[in-house]
């Protein structure tokens, strides 16, 4: 056994007990641990993998929330510009309508008013027909002395005169 | 920690030289270095410490076969005087004897016999073999008892090593379709040097992964697994090397055979000589305390021994991590499927 020579010794017990280690090892030690290290690395790779996909779905919830409250908003928009376009309209409509009655009712009261005042105007041709045939006869009536006499006359018989 | 590492150096300097009387008693020059060759080699007792003419030893069995006399046990005490503790040719036993320089004789030249001793290296692969399987079999309860949780304790320690071995070494050398066959055998080759470089590392321990017979053995195991396991493939470029001219095969073909003997004799010249080595640069630093007798050459000589103690840390690593790289390179080659011919 010397330092470069290989005693026969030690190499059949470091055989024997290399092979031992390998066996107990192999059996008791490596197969549970690689399998239990195996297991762990399959089950965080699939609880990353479900994550993923988790995140993917997240996502794409978030993005077709976002597209339902764009619809959401456009369809808001749009109502709300029909709603003003009918509002518009049905105010115009009535607008018109009211304008429509009004020249009409301003037709009748102009009409009325025209009535009205041929009939007044009558009723003054009338009256001024009976003042003038009264002022006429208090003219005759009285003595014409001065032309003063028959001034204050008139406009005595004019302040008397109550025009209606 | 620079501070630290000097005071640990004075420290451990004045206990080697409260020690170096006993080495001086011992006499001549020779005698001053004459311990650091026993302590790389193996030996059929385990020597701790020799304080004045007491001897601190562990006596070990002797295991001898021969064909003869069958099977005999014996304690390595037998062989020796009680005294000294000196092996030699006076103090056989059942016609055999133990030389002086370690190595077992039988008294009869002519005899032939096998000795199968548990000698202070296999003693020390045994209590690296009780660390290895206490490590592992305590990291793989928590596997069991827990499993899917993180790790914890000794597994914590060991899983960043298996999944290095399983990730870096096997998975890219040996390819995704077999190296999980070949995981379990690369882990053990792993952890069997590593923790035999590390153990060996202590003081008083064995130069047990330095030995050249635990190298050959396992540099064995990779040649037989590499070879049992080679593809069609793997034969054909060995023997019938693909796109070579006939007259060249004569040349490549030797050449080949001799290479499938030179890998597993360079992993195992590797891992003898760098563990050796390691083991003869601190022991030299340690002797040139006793060569020299000074303070001062003591003071520096154990500085130096601390800071290659950290190296040999270091190298003890890298011998296993590079024994199993090669192992895993070559059951590699000789697994890999090609297609490109």
């Amino acid at each position: 056994m010397g330092l470069i020579t290989p005693g026969l010794g030690l190499i059949f017990w470091s055989a024997l007990g290399f092979l031992i280690v390998l066996f107990i090892l192999t059996k008791y030690a490596w197969k549970p641990i690689l399998a239990a290290l195996d297991e762990r690395e399959k089950s965080i790779e699939d609880a990353l993998k479900s994550a993923e996909i988790a995140r993917n779905e997240m996502a794409n919830l978030k993005a077709e929330n976002e597209k339902i409250i764009h619809e959401a908003k456009i369809e808001r928009d749009s109502m709300l510009l029909a709603a003003s376009e009918t509002a518009k309209q049905m105010i115009e409509n009535a607008k018109a309508l009211a304008q429509k009655e009004g020249n009409i009712m301003l037709e009748n009261a102009k009409a009325a008013i025209e009535t009205e005042k041929q009939a007044a105007l009558e009723d003054i041709k009338v009256q001024v027909g009976v003042l003038s045939l009264a002022v006429a006869e208090k003219l005759l009536k009285r003595n014409f002395s001065s032309d003063a006499a028959q001034q204050q006359l008139v406009e005595e018989l004019v302040k008397d005169i109550k025009l209606n | 920690m620079a501070r630290k590492f000097i005071r640990l150096s004075i420290l451990l300097s004045v206990f080697w030289l409260g020690f170096s009387n006993a080495a001086l008693a011992a006499g001549d020059e020779e005698d001053k270095t004459g311990f650091i060759l026993p302590h790389v080699m193996d030996n059929y007792e385990w020597h701790f410490a020799t304080i004045g003419h007491t001897h601190i030893t562990l006596p070990l069995p002797v295991i001898i076969y021969s064909p003869d006399q069958g099977l005999e046990f014996f304690i390595s005490s037998d062989f020796q005087n009680h005294e000294t503790h000196k092996f030699g040719k006076a103090y056989g036993k059942n016609g055999y004897y133990i030389e002086e320089d370690y190595t077992l004789h039988a008294e009869d030249p002519s005899r032939t016999f096998y000795d199968f001793s548990i000698t202070k290296n296999v003693a020390m692969m045994f209590i690296v073999i009780a660390v290895i399987l206490f490590l592992m079999l305590s990291a793989a309860k928590h596997y069991k008892s827990k499993p899917g949780t993180a790790p914890k304790g000794i597994a914590s320690f060991v899983e960043p090593i298996i999944v290095f071995v399983r990730d870096e070494i096997a998975l890219p050398n040996i390819g995704h379709k077999k190296y999980l066959k070949f995981t379990p055998y690369l882990l053990t080759l792993f952890f069997f040097i590593w923790i035999g470089n590390l153990m060996g590392l202590f003081p008083e321990a064995a130069n047990f992964t330095g030995n050249i017979a635990l190298t050959f053995t396992l540099a064995i195991f990779t040649f037989i697994i590499t070879n049992i396991n080679g593809n069609k493939d793997y034969w054909k470029h060995v023997f019938a090397t693909p796109g070579v001219p006939v007259p060249l095969l004569l040349i490549i073909v030797p050449v080949e055979i001799i290479g499938l003997f030179t890998k597993p004799f360079a992993l195992m010249v590797r891992l003898f000589v760098a563990i050796t080595a390691g083991h003869i640069v601190i022991l030299s630093f340690i002797a040139l305390i006793f060569v020299f007798e000074s303070f001062a050459v003591g003071l520096a000589s154990t500085v130096m021994v601390v800071f290659i103690n950290f190296i040999e840390l270091l190298v003890a690593t890298i011998q296993a991590y590079v024994f199993t790289l090669f192992s895993a390179m070559y059951i590699g080659m000789a697994v890999a499927e090609h297609d490109h011919h």
